[in-house]
């Protein structure tokens, strides 16, 4: 079976400074991958050159069996929280509409099925009783559910989630990491950039573990060990509390 | 009403109503987006930075548009160039670009002709408005109404989440520069009308007072629209009754709409807000 994404001795520098080094993994579709690493360690510079969003200086990057420019419509991304400007003048109903701007195409508006479907995949994660409300008004939990429910209605075959858990209630967090869950289960491969290394082994398959360099990429019980752990994290990782669950 | 009656009985007040009445509107418009953006400095670094543009127009004999839209479109660019290529920050290469245009222009009228016509520049004379202004301001307004028409999906997407429209695709650069153009454009119009200096007021007051008033785009765009097109009347109005300079009354006439929203805007408003507060204070009986 062709991997879903193949990802081969990339390299990603800003102002002539490498930010990562010589990266590569390859993962199957269906698979929920967490990218792990300390802060700094260029995991959201990862994903956002895996989707074409800043340029590298060299390296490979295959989604599926196309290259990322056809793939684009059929990938989904759900931004850190921080990079939102939630007092911008929109309702909850139309940002998940949004989702179904790339199928749409130019010159198209959303027909009053994609609107049906944007409503349907706000109630896939419980919000449906805020579709009028402005996005500023939620709770950050509530927020991450309705961009995940923009992401849904994108009907992507790949997600890519950046630190959708930070900040967010633990009702909000079940939530979300059922769907993606269930999302897994549908065979869409999904990319997962986080920070809580007490849940990694809960939530993930597959793991990428990456500071500047790559410490590990593969399934989680041979990745999130110690001594890569310590590898990557170097002195913080003792800081952090090292594996959770007292390891 | 002699205002009206003005309307009926001189060609050139039907001029500056309709050109007036038009600024606002496609200021409101555009202005609606740059407010969104974070480009408030932008709008007035491109106001001021097309005045080289005007005064070369008129050395040369041409149209003062087209010489303002080159500039315009060109300073958008060269701020673009300095703050990709450097670690000068944005709003930094904003001011080095715009006070730099906005100087050669100065000497470049002084050169070229009287002082009047500099006053006239910087703060407007809606009443000097002549037919071709009046057409070239409708066909911008034209063009605004359209490419906002066409490519509204898009101008949302971009503006409230440029990573998500560039990941499925969007050229998000193509989209700022687009704005660029527009608002270069709707810029160039004003000039008659408020004039290089306070074109900013047009662009970003009645779009920041509709943003008080709704939590829909659509409806703010609209709303800006409308307040914009009211202040150009208001300003028009008391600039004929009193030949003061339409510039400023115009101006602040945007400036007494927002104040109103800021105060008494249902949601937003700062007085309600303070009532609010205070009522649920004395609910918990402090």
């Amino acid at each position: 079976m062709q991997k879903a994404i193949n990802v081969k001795g990339l390299h990603v520098s800003y102002y002539g400074k490498e930010v990562l080094k010589n990266v590569s993994f390859s993962f199957e579709t269906g698979s929920l991958i967490g990218i792990l690493g300390p802060n700094g360690a260029g995991k959201s510079t990862l994903m956002k050159a895996v989707l074409g969003l800043i340029p590298y200086d060299g390296g490979q990057i295959t989604i599926g069996d196309s290259s990322l420019k056809e793939m684009r419509k059929r990938i989904a991304y759900v931004p850190q929280r921080s990079n939102i400007d939630w007092d911008f003048p929109i309702i909850v109903r139309d940002t998940v509409l949004l989702g179904t701007y790339p199928k749409l195409g130019l010159f198209h508006r959303p027909k009053k099925a994609d609107k049906e479907w944007a409503l349907e995949c706000l109630e896939q994660v419980g919000m449906a009783a805020f579709a009028n409300s402005q996005i500023g008004e939620l709770s950050g939990g509530q927020q991450q559910r309705v961009f995940l429910a923009r992401a849904l209605a994108q009907n992507a075959e790949y997600f890519f989630l950046d630190e959708p858990f930070v900040g967010i209630d633990v009702g909000s967090e079940e939530v979300i990491i059922n769907k993606l869950r269930e999302l897994q289960k549908n065979g869409k491969t999904i990319f997962v950039v986080h920070h809580d290394l007490s849940k990694v082994e809960d939530y993930f398959d597959d793991l990428i573990l990456v500071n500047k360099e790559l410490y590990g990429a593969g399934p989680v019980q041979h990745v999130f060990q110690m001594e890569n752990m310590e590898r990557a994290y170097g002195m913080s990782f003792a800081m952090a509390g090292g594996l959770g669950g007292g390891v | 009403m002699d205002f009206i009656q003005d309307l009926f009985d001189y060609e050139f007040m039907r001029r500056a109503f309709i050109t007036s009445v038009v600024v606002g509107i496609i200021c409101g418009i555009i202005g609606s987006f740059i407010v969104l953006r974070g480009m408030a400095l932008m709008g007035d670094a491109i106001a001021h930075a097309v005045l080289p543009g005007v005064a070369i127009s008129y050395m040369i004999g041409i149209n003062y548009f087209y010489g303002a839209a080159v500039v315009g479109i060109l300073s958008a660019l060269g701020i673009g160039v300095i703050n990709q290529n450097s670690r000068v920050k944005s709003d930094a290469s904003i001011g080095i670009v715009f006070s730099a245009a906005f100087a050669l222009g100065i000497v470049l009228i002084t050169i070229a002709k009287s002082a009047t016509d500099l006053t006239q520049i910087l703060f407007g004379n809606v009443l000097a408005v002549r037919p071709s202004d009046m057409w070239l301001t409708i066909v911008i307004g034209v063009i605004v109404l359209v490419a906002v028409f066409l490519f509204y999906k898009e101008l949302l997407v971009s503006s409230f989440d440029e990573t998500m429209a560039a990941a499925y695709g969007l050229k998000t650069r193509m989209i700022h520069y687009g704005i660029m153009v527009l608002l270069t454009l709707v810029t160039v119009a004003s000039l008659r009308t408020v004039g290089v200096i306070l074109v900013v007021s047009m662009l970003i007051t009645p779009a920041s007072t509709a943003y008080l008033l709704t939590n829909r785009l659509s409806t703010m765009i609209g709303l800006a629209a409308f307040f914009g097109a009211l202040s150009s009347v208001i300003g028009l109005y008391i600039s004929n009754m009193s030949d003061l300079p339409s510039g400023p009354i115009i101006a602040m006439a945007t400036t007494g709409i927002f104040i109103l929203a800021f105060l008494f805007a249902p949601k937003q408003g700062v007085v309600w807000r303070k009532l609010r507060v205070n009522k649920h204070r004395a609910s918990l009986g402090n």
